[in-house]
């Protein structure tokens, strides 16, 4: 364990929820799911596994972060803030006129952020070619962090790179699949069946770790065990509930690309503040 | 009429094509840049880049048929300061992973090194589905986007040097087949630039690519017929160099725009924006009008779809009539 204990860990994590509700409300539009149920992985990679500076986003040892699925990155943003990449009160200026938090992530608009995407299936690939760019540079001590939607795996794009990282052995990337099993249509297994998911990663040549991706402890162990693993890249499916946190939101596909309106937003931060009363009072 | 007397002396004219030129280039590049990597996409003799991979063993990154994951790989090597020429064939690269290139090199902002190889008719029997006409206009819309056509081997070789120093994403049309050597080490290239090759002042005849050859055949045609053409070499589509292209078309007050791709697009709808919005003057854009290739020899093909020095002289007339 790493600075922090999981309980804190799990509070910075909830915090993250608190915020994306606010901003995806402010905003207007958006996504809510996705990013719900990332929290718990955005929050163990920055403040427990990842090698990065808040002060200094261009450190040249830092470890990268690809997010592929740009629509979740409200998530990284709101971890970003948490982190101390951007001030808090900047996260309201999502999705707004000249915000540098864009719709989808524009990698020169905020330092920190590693890549342009929205458009998906590209993330994978150019996590190849930092790796093989890092190999040339003798810097294999960095590592690659993609994260991935499930629905993204749709995209021919993705097993061209899942091809290819085996071939040169590009152990420098660990690639964490948000298996939450929805995507904008439905859910995954009736718009585009992605089972036997495990299968076919490992056929591709990737040695795979299944976690719940809502158990940070989980999520820093799996982490751990991947950059161990040097024979092969490896490929974690997480599994994780979409709108997680937020019951009339979990589970629930029509939530991936809608915010929640004013009342949505006042329940669901009701119930982030109590969380069965583990986490922290409403009236903390 | 400065240059008109290489084609004079045409069958002393050494051939060689576009796609040697860049293999010579990209190893150059290699020698002079240690951060110059080059990905294929299964093609590498056929885009010449089998002298780089010797060259640069653990430089040279072998991606198979998948010019999505090529696009997207070099925006990876180049996000961590490589300098990446991706190549494939152009009818599936840019012709099949533009959003890939848009997304991930240009706004990105890294300078991905995109290689369009055997482009255009003279890809000729291979037909219309590896005639790739289509991608000037692809990549001249994207904002960022460097296009390169070059006209012989011998300025694809020093295009690619200018590319590998370049910061931005970058396009570079090739040819498969061996073309006349029209340039030498000595005529400047610059990106941005265009050249006037042979001085004239009836009509400007702008040209890119293979077709620089065939306009100032052209222009050897019409000076026989008592016409002064101005050809002008364009190998930078973008950006245009708009002091050069407007000084030759206020002179003349008519052109005719010459290249071996859609003119929708293309070279020129670039000219007939920028003449329209500047300088207006009669126009006849030589080149692909809104259609598809077919199997066939070049020069039947070019024949037929009205790319030679006849139809460009013809236009010429027709340009000079209407501004009568």
């Amino acid at each position: 364990m790493g600075t922090y204990t999981l309980k804190q860990l799990e509070e910075k994590a909830n915090t993250i929820r608190e915020d994306l509700i606010r901003m995806l409300e402010h905003a207007g539009s958006g996504h809510s799911a996705g990013p719900l149920g990332l929290a718990d992985i955005f929050t163990a990679l920055y403040f427990d596994i990842m090698k990065h500076d808040p002060k200094n986003p261009d450190w040249e040892e830092r470890d990268v972060l690809f997010l592929s699925n740009g629509h979740c990155v409200p998530v990284r943003y709101a971890t970003m803030a948490e982190a101390g990449y951007l001030p808090k009160s900047e996260l309201l200026t999502l999705r707004k006129f000249g915000s540098r938090l864009q719709g989808h992530p524009e990698r020169l608009r905020l330092p920190g952020l590693e890549n342009t995407s929205g458009p998906l299936g590209c993330g994978l690939s150019q996590a190849c070619g930092m790796a093989l760019a890092f190999r040339l540079d003798k810097q294999a001590h960095r590592h690659i962090y993609v994260v991935m939607g499930d629905g993204e795996l749709n995209e021919g794009n993705v097993w061209e790179a899942a091809m290819l990282a085996p071939k040169y052995n590009l152990t420098a990337i660990t690639a964490i699949v948000d298996r939450n099993n929805i995507q904008i249509d439905g859910p995954t297994e009736q718009v585009m069946p992605l089972e036997d998911l495990k299968g076919k990663w490992e056929s591709f040549g990737w040695h795979v770790l299944e976690i719940d991706g809502n158990d940070i402890e989980a999520v820093i162990d799996a982490c751990a065990m991947a950059k161990a693993i040097t024979e092969k890249p490896v490929c974690i499916l997480a599994y994780t509930v979409p709108g997680k946190g937020v019951d009339f939101m979990e589970y629930d596909f029509h939530w991936h690309g809608v915010p929640p309106n004013h009342e949505q937003a006042r329940e669901a931060l009701h119930e982030l503040r109590t969380l069965g009363g583990k986490i922290r009072s409403e009236h903390e | 009429m400065t240059n008109l007397h290489l084609l004079q002396v045409k069958n002393e004219v050494k051939f060689d094509a576009t796609r040697n030129g860049f293999g010579r280039g990209l190893v150059k590049a290699g020698e002079q840049n240690e951060h110059v990597v080059a990905l294929c996409a299964d093609l590498t003799g056929s885009i010449k880049m089998d002298g780089f991979q010797k060259a640069f063993p653990e430089r040279f990154i072998e991606i198979g048929i998948a010019e999505q994951n090529l696009a997207t790989v070099g925006a990876g090597l180049a996000l961590a300061g490589k300098v990446p020429f991706v190549a494939s064939y152009a009818a599936f690269s840019p012709g099949r992973n533009w959003e890939q290139i848009k997304t991930t090199a240009c706004l990105n902002e890294v300078p991905v090194k995109v290689v369009g190889g055997h482009a255009g008719l003279y890809t000729g029997p291979d037909g219309a589905t590896h005639q790739m006409l289509e991608d000037i206009a692809l990549m001249r819309v994207m904002p960022g986007m460097v296009v390169l056509c070059p006209c012989d081997a011998v300025e694809a070789e020093k295009m690619v040097l200018a590319m590998a120093a370049d910061p931005r994403p970058n396009y570079i049309r090739l040819s498969r087949e061996a073309t006349p050597v029209i340039t030498s080490l000595q005529t400047p290239f610059e990106i941005g630039k265009a050249y006037v090759f042979s001085p004239g002042k009836d009509v400007t005849i702008l040209a890119t690519g293979m077709m620089t050859v065939p306009a100032l055949e052209a222009a050897e045609k019409l000076y026989k017929e008592g016409i002064d053409a101005e050809v002008v070499h364009v190998p930078t589509i973008k950006p245009l160099d708009t002091v050069t292209i407007l000084k030759s078309v206020r002179k003349t007050r008519c052109v005719v725009t010459v290249e071996e791709a859609q003119i929708i697009g293309g070279l020129g709808g670039a000219i007939a924006e920028l003449t329209a919005e500047n300088y207006p003057v009669p126009l006849k854009r030589i080149g692909m009008q809104d259609c598809y290739g077919e199997s066939g020899t070049p020069e039947e093909l070019l024949k037929h779809f009205g790319l030679d020095a006849n139809h460009i002289r013809l236009a010429a007339h027709h340009v000079i009539e209407l501004k009568k």
